[in-house]
C-alpha cells in the first residue's frame, strides 16, 4: 500500500520536525530538571528568535549564518534576563508560584510583541538557496531541512560535550540530580541556572528559525504550540534528562508525521489532538518517560 | 438556613433586582461576566487552591459545556439549516436551557475524569500541561467535527437565554456547593493533600480519589460557565475559549488568594472590572501615533508577577471574609481555622 520511497520520504520529514522538537525540548527539560519549573515562556522565546531572524534577514546584508547565530545569542541573553527578573526572586517559593509567573512572562512577551509589532502574521521569506529542493535517491527535501537537521545535530553534540566535559556542565547535571546537595557541595547554583536558561533559550531561538522557515509565516502566538508539544516530547523522553529530550523530540516528530502520512487523510486535521492524546497515553503507561532519570521526585 | 444567611441572600437578590431594572445593557453584560467569572474562579480554586494541583483546563471545559448546550438549545428549525448532517434524534431535540446547561457541565466533568485518570496519579505539574493539551484537543475536535460544531465557522444565533438571574443563580449554586464541599471531610482531606500528599496518604486519605473529585467538580462548573457564556454572547467558535481565558481565571484566583472562596469572589470581581476599565484606556492611548494594543494584558501579567514575588498569598491570603453577623446576639465560639496560607 505504501511504497518504500513514500516511507523514506516520511522518515525524512519526521527527522526534520523531530529536530525542531528536540531543540525546544532540551531547554524545557534542563530547566525542569533543575528548578521543577514548567517554563511556559519557553515557546515564546522561540517566537522572539524567529522575529529577530526575520529582522536580520530583511534589514541587513549579514550572511545567513549570522541570522541564525545572532538571534541565538540575543535570545539566550533574554532567557537569562527573564530568569533574573522573574524566576530568581521566587527561589525557594512553592513550585506553583514559578509556574504562574512563567504564564505571566509568556503573556508579557506575547503582548509586548503585539504592542510593538502588531498581531498581524508576517511572511518569513528565506533566501532562494535555502528553499531549493534537493534530491537524494528517492527522497526530496529543501536545503533548509538539511541545514536544520545538521545544525540541530551539531548543537546537540556540542551540548553533550558541554555537559560531560566542562565544569559548569557537570555542575548542571549535579543540580538536576539534587539542587540542595549541589549547593552544599559549593556549586554556585545561580550561575548554573543562568547557564541553563541561556543554553535552553539559545536552542529555542535556533528552533524558531527552523520552525518559521518551515511554515513560512510568523506571528506573536506562534510559540505556544511548539512549546507545548516540546514539553510532550520531554515527558516522552523522561523529563530532566537531556538525551531523553532529544530522543523524545525525534520520536514525537516521527509519530506526528506518521500519523498524518499513514492514516486516512480525514484524520490529518486531528494531528495536534493526536500529540496530546499521546501525552496522556505516555503518562498512563510510563509516566517517567523512556530515559527516566532519578530526578523526578515524588510528592 | 440561618437568619443571617437568609438576610444576605435577600440583600443580594434585591441588589440583582435593582441592577436588572436600573442598569443599561452594557453594565448588565459586564455584571453577568463578573458572575460567570466568579463561577470559573471559585471552581478553579477547588483544584488549584484547595488540592494544590494546577489545572489550566477551564477554557477546554467551558468550550465543551458551551458546544453541548448550544447543540441542545438551538431550535430544530435553525439546526436543520445550520447542521444538516446532525443525526435525526439530535436535530429534533430541543432541551430547556437549565437542563442543557447541566448536561454541558456533566460532559465537561466526564472529560475531566478521562483526562484525570492518567494524570492525577502523578504529582500536580503534569496536570498543567495535560490540561493545556486538552484545550488543544477540544479546539481541534471543534474545528474538524463539522457535522456537529460547524467547524471554524462556529455556531451562531444561540438563543440569548443567559440573563442576570441565571448567572446569579448559578454563581450562588457554585459558591454554596464548593463551600459545603470544602468544609466537609472531603475538603479537609483535600487541604491535607495540598499540605503534604504523602502524610495524607499515610493517614488513610485516598489521594487520587480526592484529586479526581476536585478536578471533576471544578470541570462541571466550568462547563456550566461555558454554557452560560455561550448563551450570553450567542455565538461560539473553536477559538472562543482560548488560553487567554484560562490565564485570566488563574489571575483572578491568584489575586484573590488561592484557597479562599471569598478571595476568589473578590479576585474575579476586581480582575473583571479593572481590565474592562484598562481596555477603554488602551483603545484611546497611543505613543506617537502608535497604538498600544496589548498594554492592558501586559499590566495584568506584570501585576501577577509582582503579586507572586511580594504577596504570594493574594489579597485575602487564603483566609475567608466573614460577613458580620447581624441577628444572633450570642457570639459564636471562635471556630478552629485550618490555616490555608500555605
Amino acid at each position: 500500500m505504501f511504497s518504500l520511497p513514500y516511507i523514506a520520504q516520511q522518515l525524512v520529514n519526521g527527522l526534520t520536525l523531530g529536530s525542531i522538537y528536540a531543540l525546544v525540548a532540551i531547554g524545557l527539560s534542563i530547566v525542569y530538571g533543575i528548578l521543577r519549573l514548567i517554563n511556559f515562556a519557553h515557546g515564546d522565546l522561540l517566537m522572539v528568535g524567529a522575529y529577530l531572524a526575520l529582522a536580520l534577514l530583511l534589514n541587513t546584508a549579514l550572511p545567513l549564518g549570522a541570522a541564525v547565530l545572532l538571534p541565538m545569542i540575543i535570545v539566550g541573553g533574554v532567557g537569562v534576563l527573564v530568569e533574573r527578573l522573574a524566576y530568581r526572586p521566587l527561589r525557594g517559593a512553592p513550585e506553583v508560584a514559578m509556574l504562574i509567573t512563567s504564564l505571566a512572562v509568556s503573556s508579557v512577551i506575547q503582548n509586548g510583541t503585539i504592542m510593538t509589532l502588531s498581531a498581524q502574521p508576517r511572511a518569513f521569506r528565506l533566501p532562494q538557496e535555502l528553499i531549493a529542493q534537493q534530491k537524494l535517491g528517492v527522497v526530496s527535501f529543501s536545503t533548509l531541512d538539511a541545514v536544520s537537521v545538521a545544525l540541530a545535530v551539531f548543537l546537540m553534540v556540542l551540548l553533550t560535550l558541554f555537559v560531560t566535559r566542562t565544569r559548569v556542565g557537570i555542575a548542571m547535571r549535579a543540580c538536576a540530580e539534587n539542587l540542595r546537595a549541589a549547593r552544599l557541595m559549593g556549586i554556585n547554583i545561580n550561575q548554573v541556572i543562568a547557564y541553563a536558561f541561556a543554553i535552553g533559550s539559545a536552542l529555542a531561538a535556533a528552533a524558531g528559525f527552523m520552525w518559521a522557515g518551515r511554515f513560512g509565516s510568523i506571528e506573536p502566538f506562534m510559540g505556544f504550540l511548539p512549546g507545548l508539544k516540546a514539553f510532550v516530547a520531554a515527558v516522552i523522553g523522561g523529563i530532566g534528562s537531556i538525551p531523553g529530550a532529544m530522543l523524545g523530540g525525534y520520536l514525537l516528530g516521527f509519530a506526528e508525521i506518521f500519523f498524518v502520512g499513514f492514516l486516512p487523510p480525514e484524520l490529518s486535521g486531528y494531528r495536534d489532538a493526536f500529540v496530546f492524546t499521546l501525552l496522556l497515553l505516555v503518562l498512563l503507561i510510563r509516566p517517567r518517560g523512556l530515559l527516566a532519570t532519578g530526578a523526578e521526585r515524588e510528592g | 438556613m440561618s437568619k443571617n444567611a437568609l438576610f444576605y441572600l435577600a440583600l443580594l437578590t434585591g441588589l440583582v433586582f435593582l441592577a436588572q431594572s436600573m442598569l443599561n445593557d452594557y453594565y448588565q453584560r459586564i455584571l453577568s461576566v463578573v458572575f460567570i467569572n466568579i463561577i470559573l474562579t471559585v471552581s478553579l480554586n477547588l483544584t488549584n487552591g484547595f488540592v494544590g494541583d494546577f489545572s489550566l483546563g477551564h477554557a477546554a471545559f467551558m468550550s465543551i459545556g458551551a458546544y453541548l448546550s448550544a447543540v441542545l438549545t438551538l431550535p430544530p428549525a435553525s439546526k436543520a439549516s445550520m447542521m444538516p448532517q446532525l443525526p435525526m434524534w439530535l436535530s429534533q431535540l430541543e432541551v430547556p436551557f437549565v437542563l442543557a446547561t447541566i448536561l454541558g457541565g456533566l460532559l465537561a466533568a466526564l472529560v475531566a475524569a478521562v483526562v484525570g485518570i492518567p494524570v492525577l496519579r502523578l504529582r500536580g505539574h503534569y496536570l498543567a500541561v495535560a490540561t493545556l493539551g486538552l484545550m488543544v484537543i477540544v479546539r481541534v475536535v471543534a474545528i474538524n467535527w463539522t457535522a456537529v460544531t460547524r467547524g471554524a465557522k462556529g455556531i451562531n444565533g444561540l438563543p440569548a437565554f443567559t440573563n442576570l438571574w441565571w448567572v446569579f443563580g448559578w454563581a450562588l449554586v457554585t459558591v454554596y456547593v464548593i463551600w459545603r464541599l470544602v468544609n466537609s471531610s472531603y475538603g479537609r482531606a483535600m487541604i491535607a493533600i495540598r499540605e503534604d500528599a504523602t502524610a495524607a496518604a499515610a493517614r488513610g486519605v485516598n489521594v487520587t480519589a480526592h484529586r479526581m473529585l476536585a478536578f471533576c467538580v471544578g470541570a462541571f462548573f466550568a462547563g456550566i460557565a461555558g454554557a452560560l457564556w455561550g448563551h450570553l454572547i450567542t455565538a461560539i467558535t473553536p477559538h472562543s475559549f482560548s488560553f487567554l481565558i484560562t490565564f485570566n481565571v488563574v489571575v483572578m484566583l491568584v489575586v484573590g488568594g488561592m484557597g479562599s472562596i471569598s478571595g476568589s469572589i473578590l479576585g474575579a470581581t476586581v480582575m473583571t472590572l479593572v481590565p474592562e476599565f484598562l481596555r477603554h484606556v488602551e483603545t484611546n492611548l497611543s505613543l506617537g501615533g502608535h497604538p498600544l494594543y496589548g498594554l492592558s494584558q501586559i499590566i495584568i501579567a506584570v501585576t501577577i508577577t509582582l503579586v507572586m514575588i511580594f504577596r504570594r498569598q493574594g489579597l485575602l491570603g487564603g483566609r475567608e471574609v466573614q460577613l458580620p453577623r447581624l441577628f444572633d446576639r450570642q457570639r459564636a465560639l471562635p471556630r478552629a481555622r485550618v490555616d490555608t496560607a500555605g
